[in-house]
């Protein structure tokens, strides 16, 4: 199957992700952990999600793999390759179009061998072979259970697992922690020639100094939002090629840069305030900042800020 | 940030529906109970005159071949179950309690003899094991408590144990031991509010499990004696009659213990999703 | 206060490979010493064994010539890499907070933890706020050595350089040793004093 370079595979639009939970006795109450959110992926780029814990990314990606618990409801329109991505569709595409990369070993069936688990119902023997050739497995691996794998093997093998069905869309949970940095590079590479060969990637990450390596685009989230949507080099350039303040906030507090960190907290989802949720640690604050902040494009990407030019 | 409007289905929630739906189940059970035991015992005397009466209005269950009021010995039979199953069932909960809890903190050969002890009595089939120990004690309501009492602990012994190895092996507690805390300090103040729910909820779906097989044995002869109202008595009794078409000396005593054991497992299993964090919000 | 680590080695069985092989190395008062290595290699082994919560299956660990007590407060305090796992969740963080000591405003303060949050359950709270918590319930004045066993590698980079100022600030102050367990070299570039490859030590 060829696959179209640059097409839209995966559009979020105004994505609200809201949990109802019990406060005091009887009475049950709303958090909205994610407002008004806009996020596309296209075919042949990856697309990292950065933020601090709390911000909202894990529950996009389940909000995206109709993983969300029952407590949840959202509002908004997630849409593969056009069609809006239901219960319904999200199973039948899922294991085959669309596949995710969960965070850690444990996801594998302990009393598996790992080849069966990677064949999984729908794959074969010979496309097993020939993918654990490609992550430079030995074949012998395919007659191990996981524990007798090391942290990188265990990873080449959910990686496998996910390329099975040679899929459009790859979504991967913090695919790093716990690699260091050598292996965490060779796994974001296997992210960067799956990208290069036509697929969609979305990879969630806190290691945004990883995610300059592959990826294309860097969405910033902060407080359940996207602060910022911006091409993987102008976080390169610099703070300056930066739009958001608290993206350039990201590039002061790395060990190799000034390693100064931007004080403050994130708000909790309980306690937002009104108008930009950033307001209260931004240098720039002023009257302006107190409206409902829309996402707009500056200099060829997407900030939600009315300072920034 | 404009808040987006989600439609809340949801009028009551489960926690309210769960309180509701407990509240109602108490009060059945309990009312049984009461009722049972402040029965007068004419209520379900011997009157040759009325026997196999199909039900009417003045006896809603109908009447046995002694002609005995069906709904009275039918209440006072299940409050006589209830009484031995409760009974049975908080003696076997503790045993699990004690059980599990040696097990999990003394660890070693200890763990390996209670393992060995669960193994055992759930390896052997259930109703054999009751009816063994039931006859070895000498039958009657001592011997049914007992049996009951002495086969329903391994399941819970299990839970207990896996719980407080759990706590016990948390980043949070161990780093209360090096934080200086005693042992008793953690002990009160980690794990028993850890096992507790667990516990709870184990007791109360001991309860159907034990009022079911209180009911079998004395079904099948080897728990409560004859002359004693109780559900197992009354359905055996019925099973003499059930081919002349006698229905309903089986059928509202059946219905009786069906409901009270659903009331108890239903009461379990929903407490169970509310106290369990994962699914407590749903 | 010195923290002497003599020969210690680590297996878990009679029969399982050796992890730690005659690891031997010294922390002076107020020193700030990385441990770096790749994953696998026995960082978070030693961390524990230096902190108390393992034994070694031979060699000793000596805090000013002594060996650490059993029972009580112990003065080698260790923060952990996943913080949601270290607090009692079914504890608000104000009891979680004050477990073993109280630490004063100035302290929370300095910690830049909130008062709001100490009413909040963990669940509430993102990684790095918890984090705070469970380094400010272990900043005791008898707390002589803090073990920190890559605590900011789930955390995003500003956090991360939020809770080591932080640290790095009472280290100063109070004179106060640290064993950094991390896999980034230039984060223990930045905070350490001395930076030791675990492989160069452990004679396996």
């Amino acid at each position: 199957m060829e696959k179209e370079k640059g097409r839209n595979i995966l559009k979020v639009e105004d994505l609200v992700v809201a949990f109802s939970m019990y406060q005091r006795g009887f009475k049950k109450g709303d958090l909205e952990v994610i407002h008004s959110l806009s996020l596309d992926v296209n075919a042949g780029e990856i697309v990292a999600v950065v933020g601090s814990s709390g911000s909202g990314k894990s529950v996009l990606a389940h909000a995206v793999l109709n993983l969300l618990p029952g407590n949840a409801r959202t509002a908004g329109k997630i849409t593969y390759k056009g069609e809006v991505l239901d219960a319904k569709k999200c199973r039948e595409h899922l294991g085959k179009e669309i596949s995710f990369i969960p965070q850690s070993v444990d996801y594998l069936d302990p009393l598996m061998k790992v080849g069966k688990q990677v064949i999984g119902v729908r794959g074969t023997k010979e496309r097993q072979e020939e993918i654990f050739q490609r992550y430079q497995l030995a074949p012998e691996t395919a007659e191990k259970y996981p524990f007798q794998l090391s942290g990188g093997m265990a990873r080449r093998v959910l990686i496998s697992a996910a390329v099975m069905g040679n899929p459009d869309l790859i979504i991967a949970d913090e695919p790093t922690p716990g690699l260091n940095v050598e292996m965490a590079m060779e796994t974001l590479q296997h992210f960067r020639q799956l990208a290069d060969d036509g697929a969609a990637v979305l990879m969630i990450t806190h290691d945004i100094d990883l995610a300059f390596h592959v990826a294309d685009r860097i969405a910033v989230f902060y407080a359940g939002t996207v602060v910022e949507v911006a091409p993987t080099e102008d976080f390169i350039k610099g703070k300056e090629a930066l739009r958001h303040p608290y993206s350039r906030a990201f590039i002061d507090a790395l060990p190799q840069n000034e390693f100064k960190p931007l004080p403050g907290t994130q708000p909790y989802a309980g306690n937002l305030p009104k108008g930009c949720l950033f307001a209260d640690r931004c240098p720039h604050r002023d009257g302006a900042c107190a409206s409902d902040i829309e996402m707009r494009e500056v200099r060829g990407g997407k900030v939600r800020c009315v300072h920034a030019e | 940030m404009e808040k987006k409007n989600i439609k809340l289905k949801e009028v009551i929630n489960r926690r309210t529906l769960v309180t509701i739906f407990v509240a109602l189940a108490l009060v059945y059970l309990v009312g049984i109970f009461l009722w049972g035991i402040f029965m007068d015992p004419s209520a379900y005397a011997v009157h040759y005159e009325n026997k196999f009466i199909s039900p009417c209005a003045e006896h809603p269950f109908g009447t046995d071949f002694m002609g005995r009021d069906m709904f009275a010995r039918s209440i006072k039979g299940l409050s006589n179950s209830l009484i031995v199953g409760v009974l049975a069932a908080v003696v076997s909960s503790i045993v699990a309690l004690i059980l599990g809890i040696a097990s999990a903190v003394f660890g070693g050969w200890v763990d390996r003899f209670v393992n060995w002890c669960v193994d055992l009595c759930m390896g052997l089939p259930h109703i054999v094991l009751l009816i063994l120990i039931s006859f070895m004690v000498g039958k009657g309501t001592k011997g049914v408590t007992i049996a009951v009492a002495l086969t329903h602990w391994p399941a819970l012994t299990r839970i207990v144990r896996a719980e407080v190895m759990q706590v016990r092996s948390s980043q949070y507690v161990q780093a209360a031991y090096k934080m200086g805390r005693s042992r008793l300090q953690v002990a009160v103040t980690h794990i028993i509010p850890h096992v507790l729910p667990a516990y709870l909820i184990g007791l109360i779906l001991l309860f159907p499990h034990a009022i079911m097989h209180e009911a079998s044995i004395t079904f099948l002869g080897f728990g409560l004696p004859a002359e004693m109202p109780a559900i197992g008595v009354i359905l055996s009794e019925a099973m003499k009659h059930i081919t002349t078409g006698k229905w309903w000396l089986a059928v509202y005593p059946g219905l009786m213990l069906l409901v009270a054991v659903i009331l108890f497992d239903v009461i379990g299993e929903n407490l169970k999703k509310l106290w369990n964090p994962d699914s407590g919000n749903e | 206060m010195q923290l002497t680590v003599e020969n210690v080695s680590f297996r878990y069985t009679e029969k399982s490979p050796w992890i730690l092989k005659d690891v031997s190395l010294e922390i002076k008062e107020g020193e700030r010493v990385g441990i770096v290595g790749p994953s696998g290699y026995g960082k978070s082994t030693l961390a524990r064994i230096i902190a108390g919560y393992e034994k070694p299956s031979s060699g000793r660990v000596l805090l000013d010539g002594e060996s650490l007590p059993e029972k009580g407060f112990c003065p080698v305090q260790m923060v952990y890499q996943h913080p949601e796992m270290a607090v009692n969740p079914r504890w608000k963080m104000e009891k979680t907070l004050n477990e073993c000591w109280h630490p004063d405003e100035a302290l929370l303060t300095r910690m830049g933890i909130e008062k709001s949050w100490l009413t909040r359950w963990p669940s509430e709270l993102s990684g790095g706020e918890l984090q705070r918590f469970c380094i400010a319930r272990v900043l005791s004045p008898e707390t002589k050595l803090l073990v920190c066993d890559e605590i900011t590698t789930m955390l995003d980079v500003i956090t991360q350089a939020q809770i080591w100022q932080l640290l790095l600030e009472v280290s100063r102050k109070n004179n106060l040793g640290m064993l950094v367990i991390t896999h980034n070299m230039t984060l223990a570039g930045q905070i350490c004093t001395r930076v030791i490859e675990l492989p160069e030590i452990n004679r396996l």
